[in-house]
């Protein structure tokens, strides 16, 4: 009888089957941010690494607060985000080790194309964020613990400048959903580059502040402590930190362009 | 990992009860909103059913059908379709409410509105016809006859008012994308429970789902009490 129960288990069993890993030790766990997976870098480098290595890395795309949350309870099998300052407590506090920094981006300061507060020209990024906040112009923070956040929050604290005044809006969304409404309200925001290249059709601002090396954001890929969950696919995870700094996969990431614009620098060195 | 649950939920609790800022704030927001939305929908709702309940005129069948599917849509589509009205370039972008608390009550009333019709219009449906015109012919005002009628159908009326609030209180995909989940501004209960939840913290998560699951408890424990005191007149 083939009645409408069945069908659903025999679905249900089918999917199980072709969901299921070949064997455990295949799959490699990788919790990163959301910049990694939306600018397509990921896409490009990892199917190279699977056809070498056969390994095969699922990518958890998440902020970098919560990509490290996840590898401190052991639920995924390395972590690479791009906040210097959490990585380190992460790897004192004895959960990660041998941190490598792999390659780094930078931030900008988008704002509206007719720069109400005036901030082109100013020498420093905390400068920029006080013409801002003094202005009365609207600041669009994403809010959400990412790295981008994390680093929005230093700069404003190293301007001296109290998030109480009336323009500044924390919106908790991930990058491309805060830069539409940084677009929506014409206000400024932080974005790393990638992102803002990726939704430069979609929006009406415009780069007010190019950041350089204050502003670079750099990604460090770390693996986790085996002392800690030993039953974590370390081989893999080792595999694929080492794969990264190498040639290969160095070069891939500096020849990786979206729209004409190189959107990383490979920055591995011994 | 049941120490971090306990540990997890003595937080939750802890920031309810030392009235956490952050908490409260988007409690309060989550409801101002909620209330200026019912509040607004709720006559002409309730008018509306009445109507396509007594009212015998063309084009009855489908607007009660129309109200029906409306009902059903997913709060995300007119998420959806409020913020391509209010977005920059839409045809309502002048009044520049995309992210506002305005464009929040806006959606929840779209959501709203049709339970609150066709909740109250069965409601209606369900009252003897002979009532009403009794009541009429006895010389009542329209407006007193309808007096009338909702308090003969309080509590029809109330599970109305309360499906449609509760609604709107825990629909997330219409605040997400219009409101914006701007912190102290349009960051509602259901905004924040995804926010916490995407970054991994759940203290505020669970003390806001307690807020709500509170909440829902009362109100129906409230109801069914009321439903409770009304059937035996009803027999």
């Amino acid at each position: 009888m083939l009645n409408l129960k069945s069908i659903f288990s025999l679905a249900l069993a089918a999917t199980l089957v072709t969901a299921m890993p070949a064997t455990a030790e295949e799959i490699i766990k990788l919790a990163t941010t959301t910049s990694t997976e939306n600018s397509g870098l990921l896409k490009n480098l990892l199917p190279k690494f699977e056809a070498e290595t056969g390994y095969k890395v699922q990518v958890i795309a998440t902020g970098t607060g919560k990509a490290l949350k996840l590898a401190r309870q052991g639920d995924v099998d390395l972590v690479m985000t791009h906040a210097p300052a959490a990585e380190a407590k992460f790897v004192n506090e004895g959960f990660g080790i041998l941190p490598r920094g792999i390659m780094e981006n930078d931030f900008v300061i988008l704002g509206p194309k007719n720069d109400p507060a005036k901030i082109r020209g100013s020498k420093t990024a905390e400068e920029a964020f006080a013409k801002i906040a003094k202005s009365g112009a609207t600041f669009i923070s994403r809010g959400d613990n990412s790295g981008t956040n994390m680093k929005e929050l230093i700069i404003w604290k190293n301007a001296d400048i109290a998030l109480t005044f009336n323009g500044y809006k924390a919106v908790g969304q991930g990058m491309g959903k805060t830069l539409l409404m940084a677009s929506e309200l014409q206000g400024y925001t932080l974005s790393d580059r990638g992102t803002f290249v990726a939704y430069k059709a979609k929006l009406d601002l415009a780069i007010d502040y190019d950041g350089g090396k204050a502003l670079a954001n750099p990604y460090q890929i770390v693996l986790i402590n085996p002392e800690k969950y030993p039953e974590l696919n370390h081989k893999g995870a080792r595999a694929f930190s080492d794969w990264l700094i190498g040639a290969e996969a160095q070069g891939m990431i500096n020849s990786y362009k979206v729209q004409g614009e190189q959107l990383f620098k490979a920055t591995y060195s011994e | 990992m049941n120490e971090g649950w306990l540990a997890l939920i003595q937080q939750a609790l802890g920031l309810l009860f030392s009235l956490d800022p952050d908490v409260w704030s988007i409690v309060s927001v989550s409801f101002s909103v909620s209330f200026a939305a019912l509040a607004i929908t709720l006559l002409p709702s309730m008018i509306l059913g009445f109507i396509l309940a007594f009212g015998r005129f063309r084009g009855r069948w489908f607007i009660t059908n129309m109200i029906q599917t409306l009902q059903s849509i997913p709060t995300v589509v007119i998420g959806l379709l409020v913020y391509l009205m209010l977005t920059r370039m839409g045809p309502l972008g002048d009044l520049r409410w995309l992210f506002t608390q305005k464009g929040m009550i806006l959606g929840q009333m779209l959501i709203c509105a049709p339970v609150l019709v066709s909740m109250s219009q069965a409601a209606f449906t369900s009252v003897d016809r002979r009532a009403w015109e009794t009541s009429r012919t006895l010389g009542a005002s329209w407006f007193r006859s309808i007096w009338t009628l909702c308090r003969e159908l309080k509590v029809p009326l109330l599970l109305a008012i309360v499906a449609g609030f509760s609604r709107i209180l825990t629909e997330i995909g219409c605040s997400m994308m219009v409101g914006g989940n701007i912190a102290d501004v349009t960051r509602n209960i259901p905004t924040a429970i995804a926010l916490e939840t995407s970054k991994g913290d759940f203290a505020q998560a669970i003390a806001l789902g307690l807020v709500l699951l509170i909440l829902s408890l009362v109100l129906n424990f409230t109801l069914g009490t009321l439903r409770g005191k009304a059937e035996p007149r009803s027999h």
